[in-house]
């Protein structure tokens, strides 16, 4: 939408100009059309479907839910390849959030969603509405949210917004999720260039449902009643659907920022409390949130989901400012509003609930028979749309795809351009100092994540774990994505994702058991992207299905890029995983002097993609480490059996910085002393591979000296490769290779590099 | 010990509070809504737990103490009734004038959720008698406005009359710039009233006082408040 069109809207007085009764439709020129980012070919589509012209509010309607944002139409057809069924499985995609069973009458709800576009032009209130949106998806199918996380990608540290994006972000997360009382456990952030025009906030959360209580998003039952719930609806958000998460940045973004929406965590806490109080009453049918697109894709969708239709008079709405008009009130996505259907009779319950938690509530509607959405304002129909042709009109676009050129250009190399070393100590320094890998604590120490009291693993190990009171389960969840793998490969990047989110999950003694993914991607209308896309999807897919997740819940964000410059392809996972006996949570951190350490699985001599060499190099180059299905399953098995059998002390994920970063990180991980090392290898793979190389498919673990035999037998038998490759125990980090010294470092001094190095960063001031 | 666990808009350790009441050390827990007055004679000890109540707007507390449960709880405190404010319940004490001083944002100007050492500085009170012959002890905190000031003289008052219950301080006990993670004057975590009934303070002992959870330090305030009753 160009500024004038904006501005026209925005510029509408709030006091003087009261909505006049007959204030004329405006004519639908192709000028108007356009600005409601719909094509020539959408809006003949609209003609033909609905056998009129739309009138404004109509038009505005089509635009929301015909954007990719809601409507998915390039991705739809990808995201059917995806496995989504299994035995947990209680609700798959289609709904709020996916539902997958935990046994004894309990479920886990879940999803991650991204508000990149939001968060680039308003840093602070796009990642605070982001976790508020996610956290809503959560509760409105009945269960109460117990875990927040979040992966998240900025430029680079040289790049000068980059830190105040980096203060925005996390300030807006930790002010929202800490005032919901909702912990946030963990989560992951990385740094590259390819992000310095267009960053991911990706949030996740996790919820607690019995599963006899889980509520669905349809508005069932003819005569019902359409209750409005929450904060008032204001002008804020108008068409953040369409025009800014459907599009990519350029000069005009920063005319975009009136559709970013301003979050209340307050709001949202009473929210949650009422809504949970609703949710035991037998008369509440249906509860949708008002996300993107608000009002308008809640009231459709429900309709749609139920097969009803819904009558709406908007002159109930509680609103924020005087004059709004339909148009706006329809497509404002100001946050914190739900809408929920109950039988007729308990209105007067519903609302002493809400009033009892101070919030605004109103009927503002029934649920009628006919299969469309009317809408009336002061008296005047304003809205008379079928609903199949806008929640469903949308056609699916087979864009095409094209394997980008610059693919031939990279993922060629040949490691004698790079020496190997015969000191490996300066590249672990620099390792562990850089943002990718060194620690998080300046972040995590921002979220409340030990609220509610269930954090048993806290924030700075593989996966985050939670205990789930009153049984003797947890739950762990880890989220994952190296998008320097998924531009170097879509489809092996995507796989690896998936088998690393699970490996992190096995590592803290889980089984993996779901699945929800967040696709990152550029403009869909260039065929490179749309490859990109396709690979990845595809590569999720064949993934997923070897190891026999589920994908329950997912969400696509496309056009992440600026002036044409698209992010690296970035899909996100978050596996979530099931401990039966939490006497059998493990963690990374070393716990004993004289323990033994290991490693299972075995190094190849592989350097593309690595963060050594983009660190020491400047190069994201070459093949993404190869992912042996059959041998990551193995090796993740062993694990978990040797943490079932309570065998080991510690198992920590070899991923960013290889073997050397893993065991360094084991030495000083939170929550543990700090207890140095010593490696003794013997090898005939280079010095650099060996150490910093990212192979896949492989955990270190550390036992105490008694347990060697039967693990060995154990790994004999699986059969796995494992080997022993040395000690922990004194006060240096030290790696021997065939018998010569190439590491030795004070542990404490590697410490403080790595402890330090991201807090040193976002505490300067330029 | 019967206990009172006040719900205000945005309480959000209330259920942490009521869960290690009632489940782990099995008191009699009752929930007060803040829209009422309650008739707490009954009670032994009335929580106002962590939280953001009323979001926060204004100044942490501000809002809560116009309540109408502070009503009673003022009426308890008054007649000798043991209140414990944590965190946001620490807040609001401060600004009903239960206890002297106030709470400003932490030097770092940013919220902090990290387990720190705390030094009992009196432990003689109904709420450090259990501590026996331990002195420092490892609670977590998670607060954006927890760096305590009060003017030089009054801090002076406070020390005198022993009503700084807890300093932060390093793992060996020792108080310094170094082991403050706010800012607070004189490393103040927790004070109590002149009549030593009311406490208020930032970290968080309910989190540090499951079994299946790291760290059990937070047992021996409340243990001390039951050895008491």
């Amino acid at each position: 939408m160009d500024k004038s069109f904006l501005n026209l809207l925005f510029q509408i007085p709030d006091t003087v100009d009261k909505p006049k009764k007959n204030r004329p439709s405006p004519e639908i020129t192709p000028e108007i059309v356009k600005e409601h980012g719909l094509t020539v070919e959408e809006f003949r589509r609209i003609l033909d479907l609905i056998g009129r012209t739309p009138n404004l509010t109509e038009l505005g309607i089509f635009s929301v839910m015909w954007s990719e944002h809601c409507s998915y139409k390039s991705s739809r057809p990808y995201l059917k390849k995806l496995p989504v069924e299994g035995p947990r499985v209680l609700q798959g995609p289609g709904e709020n959030a996916g539902v997958i069973d935990i046994g004894d009458g309990q479920a886990v709800v879940f999803k991650i969603e991204s508000h990149n576009h939001p968060s680039f032009i308003e840093p602070r209130q796009g990642a605070a509405t982001g976790v508020g949106g996610i956290m809503r998806d959560v509760f409105t199918m009945g269960a109460r949210p117990i875990a927040l996380m979040n992966s998240l990608r900025f430029g680079e540290l040289e790049e000068p917004r980059t830190r105040f994006l980096l203060h925005g972000v996390v300030d807006g997360i930790s002010s929202y999720g800490n005032c919901t009382g909702v912990p946030t456990v963990g989560g992951e952030i990385y740094f590259d260039a390819c992000y310095n025009g267009n960053i991911l906030v990706n949030a996740f959360c996790l919820g607690l449902v019995k599963t006899d209580r889980i509520f669905l998003a349809g508005a069932g039952g003819v005569g019902n009643q359409i209750l409005y719930v929450g904060s008032k609806t204001g002008r804020d958000g108008i068409h953040g659907a369409s025009l800014l998460a459907s599009s990519e940045f350029d000069e005009t973004t920063e005319d975009k920022r009136p559709t970013v929406q301003v979050g209340d965590p307050f709001t949202e806490k009473l929210l949650i409390e009422a809504c949970l109080e609703l949710f035991e009453c037998d008369w509440v049918v249906g509860v949708q949130d008002m996300g993107a697109a608000g009002l308008t894709s809640s009231s459709f969708e429900m309709a749609h989901r139920a097969e009803t239709g819904v009558f709406m008079d908007l002159s109930k709405v509680p609103l924020r400012e005087e004059g709004m008009i339909p148009y706006e009130i329809l497509l404002s996505e100001s946050q914190e509003r739900m809408l929920f259907v109950v039988k007729p009779g308990h209105e007067k319950e519903a609302l002493a609930i809400l009033d009892k938690w101070g919030l605004d509530a109103a009927i503002i509607g029934e649920v009628i028979e006919e299969s469309c959405v009317r809408i009336q304002f002061d008296g005047q129909e304003v809205v008379n749309l079928p609903i199949f042709p806008v929640v469903d009109g949308a056609l699916d676009l087979k864009r095409p795809t094209k394997r980008p050129e610059y693919l031939d250009e990279v993922v060629h190399i040949s490691l004698t351009e790079f020496p190997d070393f015969t000191r490996g100590d300066r590249a672990l320094k620099k390792l562990l100092a850089c943002p990718n890998i060194a620690s998080k604590e300046w972040v995590y120490e921002q979220y409340d994540h030990m609220v509610r009291l269930n954090t048993l693993v806290l924030p700075g190990s593989d996966a985050a774990v939670l205990r789930i009171k009153d049984t003797n389960k947890a739950i762990a969840i880890s989220v994952d994505c190296n998008s320097r793998y998924c531009y170097l490969d879509p489809y092996e990047g995507a796989a690896i994702a998936v088998a690393e989110a699970c490996r992190n999950v096995v590592c803290s003694g889980a089984e993996p058991i779901g699945l929800t993914n967040c696709l990152n991607f550029g403009n869909p209308e260039k065929p490179e992207i749309m490859w990109q896309f396709q690979q990845a999807v595809e590569g999720m897919g064949d993934a997923c299905r070897f190891f026999d997740i589920p994908v329950v819940s997912g969400n696509v964000s496309l056009y992440n890029e600026t002036k044409g410059d698209a992010i690296y392809p970035t899909p996100t996972v978050a596996v979530v995983g099931l401990i039966e006996n939490q006497e059998q949570v493990m963690t990374q951190g070393f716990k004993k002097s004289g323990d033994q350490i290991a490693l299972i699985g075995f190094t190849m001599e592989e350097l593309g993609g690595t963060e050594y060499l983009k660190v020491m190099f400047d190069r994201s180059e070459g093949k993404p480490p190869v992912l042996d299905r059959k041998h990551e399953k193995q090796v993740q098995d062993f694990c978990r059996e040797l943490i079932k059998k309570g065998l080991i002390s510690s198992a920590h994920d070899c991923s960013e910085g290889g073997l050397a970063v893993a065991v360094a990180e084991s030495c000083f991980s939170p929550g543990c002393q700090t207890l140095g090392a010593t490696l003794t290898l013997e090898s005939t793979l280079r010095n650099d591979t060996l150490l910093f190389g990212e192979t896949q498919s492989r955990i270190v673990v550390s036992f105490p000296e008694e347990c060697i035999n039967e693990i060995k037998d154990l790994a004999m038998a699986f059969p796995v490769d494992f080997s022993l490759i040395g000690k922990v125990g004194g006060s240096h980090f030290t790696v021997t290779v065939n018998g010569k010294e190439v590491v030795k470092q004070d542990i404490e001094v590697l410490k403080e590099i790595w402890k330090t190095s991201l807090g040193n960063y976002a505490g300067q001031t330029t | 010990m019967k206990c009172g666990i006040v719900v205000f808009p945005g309480s959000n350790c209330d259920h942490d509070c009521y869960h290690i009441l009632k489940h782990i050390l099995n008191q009699e827990t009752h929930w007060l809504w803040h829209k009422e007055e309650a008739n707490l004679e009954s009670f032994d000890l009335v929580v106002l737990p962590g939280g953001f109540s009323y979001g926060d707007y204004l100044r942490p507390g501000a809002i809560a103490r116009f309540s109408p449960i502070m009503n009673s709880i003022v009426r308890f405190a008054k007649g000798g009734g043991k209140v414990l404010g944590i965190c946001n319940g620490f807040q609001i004490l401060l600004e009903s004038d239960l206890l002297p001083g106030t709470l400003i944002q932490n030097q770092s100007r940013k919220f902090i959720c990290k387990n720190v050492s705390v030094r009992i500085e009196n432990p003689d009170t109904p709420f450090t008698r259990q501590c026996g012959e331990k002195r420092v002890l490892e609670i977590p905190i998670a607060h954006h406005q927890g760096s305590y000031y009060i003017d030089p003289f009054s801090l002076n008052q406070l020390e005198e009359n022993e009503q700084i219950l807890f300093r932060y301080c390093d793992t060996e006990g020792n108080v310094s710039a170094e082991s403050n993670p706010n800012g607070s004057v004189g490393s103040v975590a927790g004070v109590t009233n002149e009549q030593k009934n009311v406490m208020g303070l930032m970290p968080h002992p309910e989190r540090c006082a499951d079994p299946a959870l790291a760290g059990m330090d937070g047992q021996i305030i409340f243990k001390s408040l039951i050895s008491n009753s």
